[in-house]
């Protein structure tokens, strides 16, 4: 199995084998943050660009550590501060920046579908970092990633994704990877905040969380997106945090110990109580350890495969 | 692709790495802070052999390490297929320790040169020493094994393929010449 894309847009269109090899890869990785010299040479001389379009720490600062334990330099635009603000459009941007020989862009976007733009019009790899509605593939495979490691192996498992499914990126990249996977996947959340047909997608509809969590292995929580506003699709954080937000007394009523995931940052009292995302079968802080594994992998994918089709037109 | 001559039987492999086993120990005055660390893919299982016989010796375990060096290669974007990327294992200190490394072929050095980087990013031993079952020259970088199975002078057109039982089923070391089919 050898990886052939120069991007890494989506999981919607990878397959099982390199999906598996993308996790296989990050397994060998993980080792690297745990030595004394968290540093491998393995991408020296190469330039990682950063391009943000939204505000993002985490996912900026995972990719940018990725990139340097694997030698990388590192740059980072945020838009906010850029020339975007005099009006450049994205496909201008990414062409400057080849211009500045850079290698890889990491791009978080507000448009689902910018990674594909950008990457169909440069030579550099693109990999999605969010964009709109559509795709974030590192986070979902990170959360894959630590399934495995919790499992050891995905085939078989229930996971349930609790939340805002509608305007979420990460639902959506988790429920194509984690199907591919041969993963049973549930979806809770009130109507107002599912997307219709959702279960041409291959997952599993429900309006009530406790009849969502009965047979499920693990609890993806997903974020209250706060800064959008969401009164006008649910009336009150509280409200919410009483019918879908994960608590003690709900997870007792279960058969059986569930693990317990979230894509971060946390609503503390609205998605989850601090009990449930401190509690021994939270691996909240796990998937940020892993995120870093699974984005070195990435990192060190693309490259591989960029150089592999440059050499072949050279031939 | 066409085998050429076989150069060494299961036996003589065997009686190889005891020799080698024995040189070691004779080198570093025993098992005090030694430690064995084999390179990935044939010379993990070679470093363990060793590490039966060197306890055959002494009646003494010492620690064997799992060295991947593909993040240290110097020729990532020349090679296709690329290899996949396998973990590094070493579950002990090596500051102060005196390493053997074990690999199958030295032929350029650039594996080992790689091997040497990787392991001083995980401390800063004592001594680090080298061990090949075959040494076929063509040397690009200056580097040579302290223990040697078998010198075998080889033309560039030959290469020497080492074959371990639990890789690839069976103990031999074989000359294959690239230019006849």
């Amino acid at each position: 199995m050898e990886w052939r894309h120069k991007d890494l847009l989506g999981l919607a269109e990878l397959t099982k084998e390199e999906i598996e090899l993308i996790l296989d890869t990050a397994s060998s990785f993980k080792e690297v943050s745990t030595r004394e010299i968290k540093k491998v040479p393995a991408l020296r001389g190469k330039s990682v660009v950063n391009l943000f379009y939204e505000p993002s720490t985490r996912t900026r600062v995972s990719f940018e550590i990725a990139a340097k334990r694997l030698s990388c330099d590192v740059i980072n635009i945020i838009a906010d501060t850029s020339s975007v603000r005099k009006g450049e459009s994205l496909v201008d941007t990414g062409k400057n920046l080849e211009a500045l020989k850079i290698d890889i862009i990491v791009l978080r976007h507000n448009s689902s579908g910018a990674a594909h733009l950008l990457a169909r019009n440069v030579g550099v790899s693109v990999i999605n970092a969010g964009d709109g509605w559509h795709e974030h593939p590192t986070q979902a495979l990170l959360d894959i990633f630590t399934l495995k490691e919790k499992f050891g192996k995905i085939e078989g498992l229930n996971v349930t994704i609790v939340g805002d499914i509608a305007h979420s990126r990460v639902a959506r990249s988790n429920i194509w990877g984690l199907t591919k996977l041969g993963a049973k996947v549930c979806v809770c959340a009130p109507k107002s905040l599912l997307p219709i047909e959702i279960e041409r997608l291959g997952v599993e509809v429900f309006n009530d969380l406790d009849e969502a969590l009965r047979d499920t292995d693990c609890v993806n929580v997903l974020r209250m997106q706060l800064e959008r506003d969401e009164k006008t699709i649910f009336p009150s954080s509280l409200d919410y945090f009483k019918q879908y937000g994960i608590t003690m007394e709900r997870l007792k009523k279960l058969k059986r110990n569930i693990l317990i995931m979230h894509p971060g940052p946390l609503n503390r009292g609205v998605e989850i109580s601090s009990e449930v995302a401190d509690g021994e079968n939270s691996v909240i802080l796990e998937q940020v350890t892993n995120g870093i594994a699974v984005r070195m992998a990435v990192l060190y994918l693309v490259t591989q495969a960029r150089e592999t089709i440059k050499n072949e037109a050279h031939h | 692709m066409r085998e050429k001559a076989k150069i060494m039987d299961k036996d003589s492999i065997r009686r190889v790495l005891m020799r080698i086993a024995h040189e070691i120990l004779e080198k570093n005055k025993g098992t005090y802070n030694l430690c064995l660390m084999g390179i990935r893919t044939r010379g993990v299982y070679l470093a363990q052999r060793l590490v039966e016989e060197i306890k055959k010796i002494e009646n003494k375990s010492v620690p064997v390490g799992i060295l991947d060096i593909t993040l240290y290669r110097d020729d990532l974007t020349l090679i296709a297929p690329h290899p996949v990327v396998h973990k590094t294992e070493i579950d002990f200190d090596i500051n102060d320790k005196n390493i053997v490394l074990v690999d199958d072929v030295l032929y350029t050095g650039r594996t080992v040169r790689a091997a040497l980087d990787a392991i001083i990013d995980f401390g800063r031993p004592k001594t680090i020493q080298l061990a090949v079952l075959v040494d076929r020259g063509h040397r690009e970088l200056p580097i040579r094994a302290d223990y040697v199975g078998k010198n075998i002078p080889t033309s560039s057109t030959e290469t020497i393929e080492v074959r371990v039982e639990e890789v690839d089923g069976k103990d031999e070391v074989i000359i294959v010449d690239k230019n006849i089919s």
